[in-house]
């Protein structure tokens, strides 16, 4: 018969004794450890993006490449980066699209309204026109990574967010939480997909796709750790300006000839 | 196809990757749980505030959030790319995000309802165990039943009225604990909505707080309803069982329908939390217009133009004034009860609705607009769960799991323990 003195002594003890071999085990953060296996090499690096909307024509070729280097179904309605243009009337009306993220450029000055409807703007009437490459913008303070239930999606030591497509479980948050609307879900593995600077390239000293494909440099990629970046030195000296800095979120991508109506 | 492309029609300046990707399951998932910490706070009005007239309704009350309970997570579930990654959220929570802890104080408010009935109904298990273990040669659905509600013992068979003192003390004690976490289930709700911080509508720190009173709104409306249904049902059987020759005389415990003063005190208490929610819901309204920050050009098209029909018709006024002024008029009756409750539930539902659907109808651009087209005829699974009777199933899940667990927690046994 056990009597509630034994059985609170008992367990106790076993409470007890189980808590010291637990004592032995350390609780390691898999963060820390990534971070000690890459910290030679993490140091060095911070990637960042620089935008010469002066330089854009709205040609889309950046678009296409990406699309067909980073496997994203071509027909498909979405899109690591993304070309938008804006047109400033002289009645001091704001027009704005980007029929297919501008996979195939912008072929007719009609204006996409959605649901079908164009709107054409007389080349008089236009006060100002311009075009603007977006693409995600690698913030220093994420919120999509801050928002992850599962931690699937995480900031490498070199400042790029990526996305692990075996664990993300597909519930959107991220998606949400992106001030700048650049992720999705992939068409093909259903997880949440986004532009991560062509990761597979840079990692191995090459460009970024749309960096390449650009035939007017109006895309450029750096190394803000690095002084003598051409890159850097840009941001440094000139004045480039960052998109909805107002959420805090520390943007990465730097655009030169940045306009106040741009969204 | 692109997720969300299906349902969602963009007109304007809307960037490429913009989809209404929180559908319908993220209405019903706010709905589910509010209902879930609603039915609790009302059983708990009686436990912990002794309020007699609730006797009845917090028995009901109790079981009926327990059912809620299995069918609350079950909308993210569904709205999931990949339901079956859904443990990872268990495996590995990355608890700077909202969603991430849902898991535990899922799982913290569930221990504690169940443990709560447990203590209800103890007196339940042991008299059928008991009774059952006499009995002689037992059918074998007898002996299932023994051995369920032996299980459900735990071992325990002092139901001295001491030990059952104890029990009522630990009723309380749980019905008291449970009033906090199934606001916390609830307001955490509002949280994961509230904290984003790219929604213009969505982020107020009112969010969880307007979630909770909305919520206690919900689930009092839902008891009353099914309750008065129940009641009616068990009228209707025991009047037909009557006319069965041969059949004893039923008494008259056993026929009574609902009683109207319960339905009274619950209405006072269903009006009080709809004043409050209503009052925090205008007060967010009168706030954003008032700060007219950069975003409230399209938040008032959004809500003064677009979705006017949604907000002012269906919610604020047959889901919220029409009920008001029903409870508020003298002379109530159960029918008028039935319809005014069923106004209440229309009414968070499209509050729901208008925060989750209407939060995703304007661009990050705040230049253009997305419309939701609910997928009636399902042509696929994704079209199913995340269409009308997706939705559906969501809502009558509860009710079949309230038939399946009154079978072992009975509702109306007026004799039993409490």
């Amino acid at each position: 018969m056990i009597t509630r003195r034994n059985f609170l002594k008992k367990t106790a003890l076993g409470i007890a004794g189980a808590t010291l071999p637990l004592a032995a085990l350390k609780i390691i953060d898999p963060k820390k450890l990534l971070a000690e296996a890459a910290a030679d090499k993490s140091s060095a690096i911070r990637w960042v993006f620089l935008v010469d909307t002066y330089k854009c024509v709205g040609c889309g070729l950046c678009v296409k490449a990406c699309k067909l280097e980073n496997e994203i179904p071509y027909e498909a309605n979405v899109t690591r980066t993304w070309v938008e243009r804006y047109v400033l009337t002289k009645q001091g009306e704001l027009l704005a699209d980007t029929p297919k993220g501008a996979r195939d450029g912008f072929t007719t000055t009609k204006i996409d309204l959605g649901l079908g409807e164009y709107k054409n703007v007389k080349n008089q009437d236009i006060e100002k026109a311009f075009f603007v490459p977006k693409l995600c913008n690698q913030c220093e303070n994420p919120p999509c990574v801050q928002v992850c239930p599962v931690g699937a999606t995480y900031q490498a030591p070199d400042g790029v967010v990526l996305v692990d497509r075996t664990w993300c479980i597909g519930c959107g948050y991220c998606i949400m939480g992106c001030p700048y609307g650049v992720r999705f879900f992939h068409p093909v593995y259903r997880t949440a997909e986004k532009c991560n600077f062509c990761y597979h390239r840079i990692t191995k000293g090459l460009k970024t796709a749309c960096v390449d494909a650009c035939p007017f440099g109006a895309r450029q990629i750096g190394n803000i750790k690095d002084p003598n970046d051409p890159v850097t030195k840009i941001i440094r000296d000139q004045r480039v300006g960052v998109l909805k800095s107002e959420f805090g979120t520390k943007p990465q991508v730097y655009y030169i000839g940045l306009d106040e109506e741009v969204r | 196809m692109v997720h969300g492309e299906l349902w969602t029609v963009k007109e304007l300046f809307v960037l490429p990757n913009e989809y209404i990707y929180w559908s319908i399951q993220i209405v019903m998932y706010p709905f589910m749980t509010g209902l879930v910490a609603g039915a609790f706070v009302l059983s708990s009005l009686y436990h912990v505030f002794g309020i007699k007239e609730l006797k009845d309704m917090a028995r009901f009350a109790l079981v009926f959030s327990f059912a809620l309970l299995f069918a609350a997570p079950m909308p993210i579930v569904l709205h999931l790319q990949f339901p079956f990654r859904g443990i990872n959220v268990f495996m590995t929570p990355h608890f700077t995000s909202a969603i991430a802890a849902f898991g535990i104080v899922f799982f913290t408010y569930g221990a504690i309802v169940a443990s709560e009935l447990w203590f209800l109904y103890r007196k339940h298990f042991v008299d059928v165990s008991l009774a059952l273990r006499e009995k002689g040669d037992k059918t074998l659905g007898e002996w299932i039943k023994y051995l369920i509600f032996c299980t459900l013992t735990l071992g325990v068979y002092d139901v001295s009225g001491e030990a059952l003192h104890r029990d009522e003390k630990a009723i309380k004690f749980l019905a008291g604990l449970g009033i906090p976490v199934a606001c916390f289930l609830h307001g955490y709700a509002g949280f994961i909505f509230g904290s984003v911080k790219a929604n213009a509508l969505w982020m107020t720190p009112l969010m969880p707080v307007i979630f909770i009173m909305s919520a206690i709104v919900s689930g009092i409306a839902l008891c009353m309803l099914t309750y008065i249904v129940t009641m009616e049902i068990r009228r209707m059987l025991a009047a037909r069982k009557r006319m069965q020759p041969g059949r004893r005389f039923e008494s008259m415990e056993e026929i009574k329908g609902v009683e109207i003063h319960v339905i009274k005190m619950t209405a006072k208490y269903l009006l009080s939390f709809l004043v409050a929610a209503i009052s925090l819901e205008i007060l967010d309204l009168i706030f954003r217009g008032y700060t007219a920050l950069k975003s409230w050009d399209v938040l008032r098209s959004v809500i003064y133009d677009r979705d006017f029909y949604d907000i002012f018709v269906m919610q604020y006024g047959i889901g919220n004034l029409v009920p008001l002024i029903m409870f508020l008029l003298p002379g109530m009756t159960i029918r008028r009860a039935v319809l005014g409750v069923m106004f209440v539930l229309f009414g968070v539902f499209m509050m729901r609705w208008n925060v989750v659907i209407g939060g995703q109808a304007f661009s990050l651009t705040f230049a253009g607009f997305m419309h939701y087209h609910l997928p009636i005829v399902p042509h696929d699974w994704e079209t199913f769960k995340e269409g009308l009777f997706g939705a559906l199933s969501i809502f009558a899940m509860p009710f079949v799991m309230f038939w399946v667990i009154s079978k072992i927690f009975p509702i109306f046994e007026t004799k039993t323990a409490h």
